[in-house]
């Protein structure tokens, strides 16, 4: 990577892509790793998307996606801030207001990771826990020592011109990047790429909010994941690793009606966490809240096409689902993987890498996976996001169902792990 | 070496279509569609008599596998073998008869900033010089010249010794004519209607005997194979019934 002098000239590279959040960072390591030259540009420096206040999320890294993220380097630099999950437990619960604690169904479906591969496969947790914060760290050191990556940021961008030939971006300074190929990697806003393809969004608004923040327990977590299926939405518990301190945490992700949610989060820190303690059970003993409450609304969209004149879409300016799998990533990563296998394989055949037929092998592998989770996750949030008790039994004896069912279990778990599909090589674990 | 085998029919018709070689939608799909198989071909077959690494990417190796080697492409039309092999790192020359395909290879390449040298012409002039290339290809051009025996023997002169000749064409079978000409150009209307003319379709044996003849060497034969399921197509080495591949090579010390 080379830091930005005074004055360039203009730049030529293979790839540009627009936007280094977790998806085009990992995309751009990606390619860079594998021989394709790329220009990344964020009108955000790194320092600031890795600044404590920017992002309290964390990001449930499949299990496919950590042979990935080995593959490209990145791995190694976050593994000591990832924390495996060993077991998924789902369980549907009703909140009892008099009483304040969650009466939670004695119904539940468990996932252990032991279950989910046979022989050499068999991998070691269903995936990881890890702050996002620390994935953006890696990925920047790792981007920072590729030879064939430049990192821009921040910078801005004046025009995209995509051509027949190639793709000019002209930055806010008057510099140029020559490329075969842009990539928006610009989050469910889409930025202005995917708006100049004219490339239609359907969706809609779950009327839901995510809280996000970090819970302190007593006890360890022993690398369980909750998903609790409460009236207002989902209330996922992920086990984070200890703090500094050594003090236990989970990572909580708390979906709820987007009117409560803005109550909620308007609370004293006493009443939240009181609340917040009535969801999350005693079950790790006392617990409370720590640091900053981060919310995000929840959305569904899907763009109409992937690509266009030279342009491809990833992550979620492509497709973003509801997070009640912690899937949304892991299908983002895998756009990446596939574009960067067919990028790579076009470039070995010193074909234009972003001509028509390249992008088509890109849109038609990965439309199918996107809309396949996209439509399981939203069944499952309409499923589970209400109080009315026929559908509550049934989903009880769903829940109940899966678990007598060893195969089915296998079934959900592996789809979980990432581990299903036409898999890109970097999911399988292989080199490009 | 006198005479020509060009088939000025043939230079008229796809020099009308000289502006719509690099639409990859458009008339010539079929080719780009087909690009990716009989490339990775090329590529591998070269890369492994050169001595090279087929899949090396630029990061390793500055300039590509075939970096180095005289490649000539005929009937290169609008270049859509010649700028994939070119950004391997040959040194390639285009020819072609018709020069509107060669003014359209020009501008394209030199539009994706690719040094390649075009030229219009006929292979019987390329082949009284002296001028001779480490790899000569003849992708889909036997069948649409005039006289297949004098160019494969031209095709094969013009090889330097240890180098070698890789030729596609199609085969003169009748799965050939049920595929090639009723499927693609009257069914599918992949290509316009006389694109290909099956009487001049070659069976293997009569692509190799006129090189044999020059002194080459066949070293392979291999089957390019349209997948419906998947759109794409792929190397089979023993369906040679339709389209298909040859590899022969000249003794002699291979640099």
């Amino acid at each position: 990577m080379s830091v930005q002098p005074a004055s360039l000239p203009d730049i030529r590279a293979d790839v540009v892509v627009i936007g280094t959040g977790l998806i085009g960072a990992t995309l751009a390591v990606a390619l860079a790793s594998a021989g394709v030259s790329v220009v990344a540009i964020d009108r955000l420096a790194p320092a600031a998307m890795t600044d404590m206040r920017f992002d309290g999320r964390t990001t449930a890294v499949a299990w496919g996606a950590r042979r990935a993220l080995s593959r490209i380097g990145v791995w190694e630099t976050m593994a000591p801030h990832a924390e495996p999950i060993l077991d998924i437990r789902i369980s549907d619960g009703r909140l009892e207001p008099e009483r304040v604690t969650a009466a939670t169904s004695l119904l539940h479906l468990h996932f252990d990771h032991r279950e989910a591969g046979e022989g050499p496969d068999r991998a070691p947790a269903m995936g990881y826990i890890v702050e996002n914060r620390h994935m953006r760290l890696a990925l920047f050191q790792r981007l920072a020592a590729l030879p064939l990556a430049v990192l821009l940021a921040p910078a801005t961008i004046a025009r995209v011109e995509r051509g027949e030939h190639g793709v000019e971006t002209t930055l806010g300074d008057g510099r140029i990047v020559r490329a075969a190929l842009v990539v928006s990697a610009e989050g469910r806003g889409g930025g202005g790429l995917r708006e100049s393809a004219k490339i239609r969004v359907g969706g809609w608004s779950y009327g839901q909010m995510a809280i996000v923040c970090v819970a302190r327990h007593e006890r360890p977590h022993r690398g369980v994941a909750q998903e609790k299926f409460l009236p207002g939405g989902p209330f996922a518990i992920l086990p984070m690793t200890n703090d500094e301190t050594g003090a236990h945490r989970s990572s909580i992700v708390w979906s709820e009606r987007t009117d409560l949610a803005t109550a909620v989060l308007a609370l004293d820190d006493g009443s939240f966490a009181r609340e917040f303690a009535a969801r999350f059970g005693d079950h790790l003993g006392v617990v409370a809240p720590v640091g900053p409450r981060f919310h995000y609304p929840l959305s569904l969209s899907q763009a109409e096409r992937y690509v266009d004149r030279r342009l491809a879409l990833v992550g979620d300016a492509a497709h973003a689902i509801h997070p009640i799998a912690g899937q949304g990533w892991n299908l983002g990563l895998r756009d990446i993987a596939a574009l960067a296998e067919v990028v790579v394989d076009a470039k070995r055949l010193g074909l234009d890498i972003g001509g028509a037929n390249t992008l088509a092998r890109y849109e038609s592998w990965r439309r199918v996976d996107n809309l396949a989770l996209l439509a399981a996750t939203d069944a499952l949030n309409r499923l589970f996001s209400n109080d009315i008790p026929p559908l509550r039994a049934l989903r009880d004896l769903g829940l109940a169902a899966v678990n007598e069912v060893a195969p089915l279990r296998r079934f959900f778990m592996r789809h979980a792990m990432g581990v299903v599909g036409d898999l890109p090589k970097l999911v399988r674990g292989e080199p490009l | 070496m006198g005479g020509t085998t060009i088939d000025h029919a043939e230079v008229e018709r796809f020099g009308r279509l000289a502006d719509k070689w690099w639409d990859e939608t458009g008339e010539f799909a079929p080719l780009h569609r087909l690009n990716p198989a009989r490339i990775g071909f090329i590529r591998d077959r070269v890369a492994a008599r050169f001595g090279r690494d087929p899949l090396s990417l630029t990061a390793a190796t500055p300039s590509g596998p075939l970096a180095g080697l005289n490649l000539l492409d005929i009937g290169c039309g609008g270049g859509l073998a010649s700028e994939p092999l070119a950004r391997l790192g040959a040194h390639v020359t285009g020819l072609d008869a018709a020069a509107r395909s060669i003014a359209a290879a020009r501008d394209h390449a030199e539009r994706m900033g690719l040094a390649i040298d075009y030229r219009v012409g006929d292979i019987e002039t390329l082949a009284d010089g002296t001028e001779r290339f480490d790899v000569v290809l003849a992708l889909e051009i036997v069948e649409h010249v005039a006289d297949p025996g004098l160019f494969l023997r031209a095709c094969a002169s013009l090889v330097k010794p240890g180098g070698m000749l890789i030729a596609s064409t199609l085969n003169r079978t009748a799965k050939a004519y049920a595929l090639a000409i009723v499927g693609a150009e009257y069914v599918l209307r992949w290509v316009p209607r006389g694109t290909h003319d099956w009487k001049k379709f070659l069976k293997p044996s009569e692509l190799a005997r006129p090189l044999r003849t020059a002194g080459l060497d066949i070293a392979e034969l291999a089957g390019l194979v349209y997948s419906p399921v998947t759109g794409g197509w792929r190397i089979d080495p023993r369906d040679i019934d339709v389209n298909y591949m040859l590899v022969a090579t000249k003794a002699g010390p291979v640099p």
